[in-house]
């Protein structure tokens, strides 16, 4: 078999100075995703740094009344917490609605966040792919692409990342802790991940030997309202088409606080920012909320057989957001 | 026989179910040894185009690598039975995902590994993997699978089609779909002393055996093929597959044993697909709805290698009467992997667009659907006009609608809504041939009064043994539990594959004829049994070379109600309901199982599963079970299965039909019936994901 090292690190700073310490080290939380692409050949890490034993299992309250959670904490877990069910709804949701049973038990945080794209062409070795392969080509832009990116995809790259969680974490305005040999950092979930551009081959602003440690949520809002909502091709065990994340709170009549973000549409979790704009100080009616996400929509660029995505996009967005208006307590 | 009424169709418990449960049931990849050598297939990277080198240096210095099988060292094989079990016989790349070599190794890591180091180059020429329905390639093939004319007319449909006053014209478009049955097609060989013996994940080892005696150029008696307990096959196993042939060269070759899986992955290009088609329906009818022109024809693809046709026009010679008929195939080889069966091939596909123009009519004139096609019963065979042997197709329309409370439907499209849903019901009829063929079979009479039963059948999952215990112990009259049941080897008396839902009445005919025989042997038989017991064998040789004067089908109808998100297009069964008539039931227990997975992977067919071909790439982009969507647990809604006892005195000795394959056939189309029913969208395309809804949504 292709060998590969195995470490099982007693501490963070050790597991950063193995994976720094070794060009071809991957860090292996559940190994859900990491270990089927060792299979596929699409991953030939020389250094396995298993973290998942690591003391980074907590969910705890921050001083100001937020929750941090450990790197290692199982999505099961973390989706079953009565403080995530109770003051983050929308996160609980989009964990339930990802993977399966099984794998949510496995999965983690902090491997959550990591996961590589989907799309056909990265998991085929047999094929190009500028994600996999720099510079060998994109053959997705003309190729199957139903469920890849209309937004913020290049001539390199449609791929579109994977996760529910971490569309959630974006709406949320949570951040990444990291750790790396050059210390501490904190990233919000927003900048996180990146868009393609001309090296898709980099999903995260991740640096060589960094470890997501933690993900902080800022205290909920007062009067704030989330959900989470996801279309998919069937009820379980299927990526999005498209997600949405969405928080919103209503003061005297108007948008108070509003973030919205999308999944399945691009590189990264994409966060509404022209829609939140548009929307912040408007009437909470659903004519404002089609105005507003028309507005973020028109940056998209679908392909050939995926045009559906920015119509679904519009619509769940519209639809969560009146459901928010529904469900907001007046102010 | 009081005995045969209690003990045939009681819920009889599958006998192997605990083992499997407890894991001690063994698979064909689970029959290794220390000595073992693993296997991985190394798949042609190339639509198609010839291998003009091979390097396998590489490959074989990755630790633990013991051959590589390429087809310049590769045994030369006869020529087999199935162009596709040529492997590693010469360069020709027919498909992509093609075996170009096979690595052996001491560990499947490090088989795996070696595959990945092998380098293979090819020449490639331009290929042709996309089906058009202007495809210069089309012609009418002669025979369509199952032996059916590639085209029959009745009378002049194009004529009266455009003499009636009503006409639907109609253009329904399948695309590819795969078995994925939950165990993969696997193989374990071993030489020991001239003789072959492999484990195979088989639908029928005799055939295996058959064609590796002939692959291999050996006498069949130096073969056992065992397929002991299998996961599942849908038709992907009904045929010799080449891990089967690959294992035994191997096997052969190294002189050790080789253990040998497809990863999903592979499946796709190496265990056929049931083929995409572009079905065009045509109906002419008065303005009662009564038919006077069917029309339904087919266009779909085929390999290179190997002709095989989709028989999706069949159908219409059996469901309707019409004066005038026009049922077609037309076929075009391209460079694409084999298409094959897959759970009822022909029936499945061509009832979904038989059944959703079907609707369209009924829609179209403002008739019930379920009146539209009891207007529409025939007399006799339509095609064939030979009398039925039972045609309860009504019968299951009506009661069927009864049960599932169809009868104060307000047939108004989207006009019911619940909260964000969109709700409807659709009907659709089912049918399935009766099919048998000849299998043998001994039974034995032990002198403590037990019974065992050899017959070389198996047990796709389906409960075979069970019902077979149940067969034998109706004649003996004995409890079920007191007769052994041997099946899933080729050194058993012969008998048929497990496929075309012929296997309960192909086998069980042999049972039931050895079983009689033996009551006989011991009616006159006095004094105690000898210590070998008493054993006769019998051959249904005679019965199943004799044709039929009867048309024998089984029919049934599908009810669903489907809830459609209005905002994301979401299609959600609610409900589904199957009423059959299937002959007798032999066992009500593992049939309803049987009915209700057809229904479930129709459910899939409807909405969930489609394959799409890459054309630049000449492969199937969904290549395992997260890409290719089969319904998960919680898709599947309250379904039903019910049926209609039929007493059909032209069948075979248990009065049985086959209920392998028909809970599949008509499910989609009454899925997408109800999914118009529910948004007035008529969809012609599946599966019907939210991409295809979201533009007629509100």
């Amino acid at each position: 078999m292709k060998p590969f090292a195995y470490l099982r690190p007693a501490s963070v700073a050790e597991a950063v100075r193995a994976g720094a310490g070794h060009p071809g080290a991957r860090f292996l939380g559940g190994g859900t995703n990491l270990v089927d692409l060792m299979k596929l050949g699409v991953e030939s890490p020389g250094l396995l740094v298993d973290v998942s034993r690591l003391p980074l299992d907590r969910i705890t309250r921050t001083d100001d009344g937020g929750l941090r959670i450990g790197a290692t904490v199982r999505n099961s877990d973390l989706a079953a917490h009565p403080d995530v069910r109770g003051a983050y709804p929308a996160l609980s949701q989009a964990l339930l609605a990802g993977a399966s049973g099984q794998l949510r038990n496995t999965a983690t945080t902090g491997g959550n966040l990591l996961q590589r794209t989907r799309c056909p062409y990265f998991q085929d070795v047999s094929k190009p792919c500028n994600k996999r392969a720099p510079g060998s080509g994109c053959p997705a832009r003309e190729g199957a692409h139903r469920d890849l990116a209309v937004l913020g995809h290049s001539q390199d790259c449609v791929a579109t990342n994977p996760s529910d969680m971490a569309v959630a974490l974006a709406a949320l305005d949570a951040t990444v802790q990291l750790h790396g040999p050059e210390g501490e950092r904190t990233v919000p979930v927003t900048d996180f991940h990146r868009l393609p551009g001309d090296n898709p081959d980099q999903d995260t602003v991740i640096r060589p030997g960094e470890l997501i440690t933690g993900v902080v949520l800022p205290p909920p809002s007062d009067g704030a309202v989330s959900l989470y909502r996801k279309a998919r091709d069937r009820a379980s065990y299927a990526f999005a088409l498209v997600s949405v994340a969405a928080v919103l709170s209503v003061r005297d009549g108007r948008v108070d606080r509003v973030s919205l973000a999308f999944g399945g549409v691009a590189h990264r979790p994409w966060r509404a920012r022209v829609a939140e704009d548009l929307l912040r100080g408007a009437p909470p009616a659903e004519d404002a909320f089609a105005r507003a996400v028309d507005g973020e929509l028109e940056a998209a660029r679908p392909l050939r057989d995926n045009a559906f995505k920015v119509d679904l996009a519009r619509r769940m967005a519209v639809g969560a957001l009146v459901e928010l208006t529904s469900r907001a307590v007046p102010a | 026989m009081s005995d045969s009424t209690r003990v045939l169709g009681a819920p009889v418990v599958r006998r192997e179910g605990r083992d499997k449960v407890t894991g001690t049931a063994r698979y064909a990849a689970e029959h290794t040894s220390a000595d073992c050598l693993y296997g991985w297939i190394v798949p042609a990277t190339v639509p198609t185009g010839r291998v003009t080198a091979i390097r396998t240096a590489d490959a074989l210095a990755v630790p633990g690598v013991h051959t590589v099988l390429t087809h310049d060292n590769a045994p030369r094989l006869k020529e087999p039975d199935d162009p596709i079990l040529a492997v590693l016989q010469d360069d020709r790349v027919p498909h992509r995902g093609w075996p170009v070599a096979l690595v052996l190794a001491e560990s499947l890591e490090a088989a795996r590994a070696g595959a990945s180091a092998v380098h293979a180059e090819y020449t490639t020429t331009g290929h042709d993997v996309v089906l058009t329905g202007d495809h210069p390639g089309l012609y009418i093939p002669e025979e369509a699978n199952g032996g059916h004319p590639g085209l029959r007319e009745r009378g002049d449909a194009m004529r009266a089609f455009e003499a009636a006053p009503v006409r639907i014209d109609a253009t329904y478009t399948l695309h590819g779909l795969h078995n994925h049955p939950m165990e993969p097609h696997a193989s374990t060989a071993r030489w020991s002393d001239g003789h072959l013996t492999v484990h195979d994940s088989s639908q029928g080892s005799t055939a295996v055996r058959n064609s590796l005696a002939t692959a291999l150029g050996l006498d069949r008696n130096r073969i056992t093929v065992v397929s002991e307990h299998v996961g599942g096959g849908f038709g992907s196993k009904g045929t010799p597959r080449p891990q089967s042939v690959l294992a035994a060269m191997a096997a052969r070759h190294t002189g050790r044993p080789v253990q040998l899986a497809l990863p999903r992955r592979y499946m796709a290009a190496i265990v056929g697909h049931r083929a995409p088609t572009l079905q065009r329906v045509r109906l002419g009818a008065d303005r009662d709805g009564v038919l006077s022109s069917v029309s339904h024809e087919i266009v779909t693809q085929t390999s290179r290698i190997k002709e095989f046709v989709e028989q999706a026009a069949v159908p219409a010679r059996v469901m309707y009467a019409s004066p005038h008929s026009r049922t077609e195939h037309r076929v075009a080889a391209l460079d694409v992997p084999s298409p094959s069966w897959m759970r009822a091939p022909g029936e499945a596909s061509g009832m979904y667009a038989l059944e959703s123009a079907m609707d369209e009519l009924a829609c179209a004139l403002g008739i019930d659907p379920v009146e539209l096609r009891l207007r529409n019963e025939p007399q006799a065979e339509p095609d064939s006009g030979r009398p039925f042997s039972s045609r309860n197709l009504a019968a299951c329309l009506t009661q069927g609608a009864a049960r599932f409370g169809w009868n104060d439907r307000d047939p108004r499209p989207a006009a019911r809504e619940e909260g964000p849903w969109l709700l409807g019901t659709g009907v659709a009829s089912a049918t399935y041939p009766v099919l048998v063929s000849r299998s043998a079979a001994s039974a034995q009479a032990a002198p403590d009064g037990s019974y065992r039963v050899r017959v070389n059948a198996t047990d796709i999952g389906t409960g075979a043994r069970t019902v077979l215990a149940q067969i034998a112990a109706s004649v003996l009259g004995t409890d079920p539990e007191n007769v052994q049941v041997d099946v899933g080897s080729s050194d058993l008396p012969t008998a048929s594959v497990a496929g075309g839902s012929s296997g309960t009445a192909s086998w069980g005919s042999a049972v039931h004829k050895a079983a009689t025989a033996l009551v006989r042997r011991l009616a006159e038989h006095t004094g105690p049994l000898p210590p070998d017991g008493l054993t006769v064998t019998a051959d249904t040789g005679d019965e199943t070379a004799q044709e039929s004067p009867y048309a024998r089908h089984a029919f049934g109808a599908h009810f669903a109600e489907v809830a459609v998100d209005s905002l994301t297009g979401e299609v959600r069964v609610r409900r589904l309901l199957g009423m059959y008539a299937a002959g007798r039931i032999l066992n009500s227990r593992t049939a309803r199982s049987q009915f209700i997975g057809g229904m479930v992977m129709g459910l899939g067919m409807a909405l969930t599963e489609g394959s799409t071909m890459d054309p630049a790439f000449g492969d199937f982009t969904e290549s395992d079970l997260a890409s290719y969507h089969v319904p998960s647990c919680a898709d599947v809604p309250d379904i039903q299965a019910h049926w209609i006892d039929e007493d059909d005195p032209h069948l075979n000795p248990m009065g049985s039909k086959g209920i392998g394959e028909i809970g599949i056939v008509g499910t989609a189309a009454a899925l997408g019936n109800a999914v118009r029913h529910a948004t007035g969208a008529r969809l012609r395309t599946l599966p019907l994901t939210p991409d295809k809804l979201l533009p007629y949504l509100p």
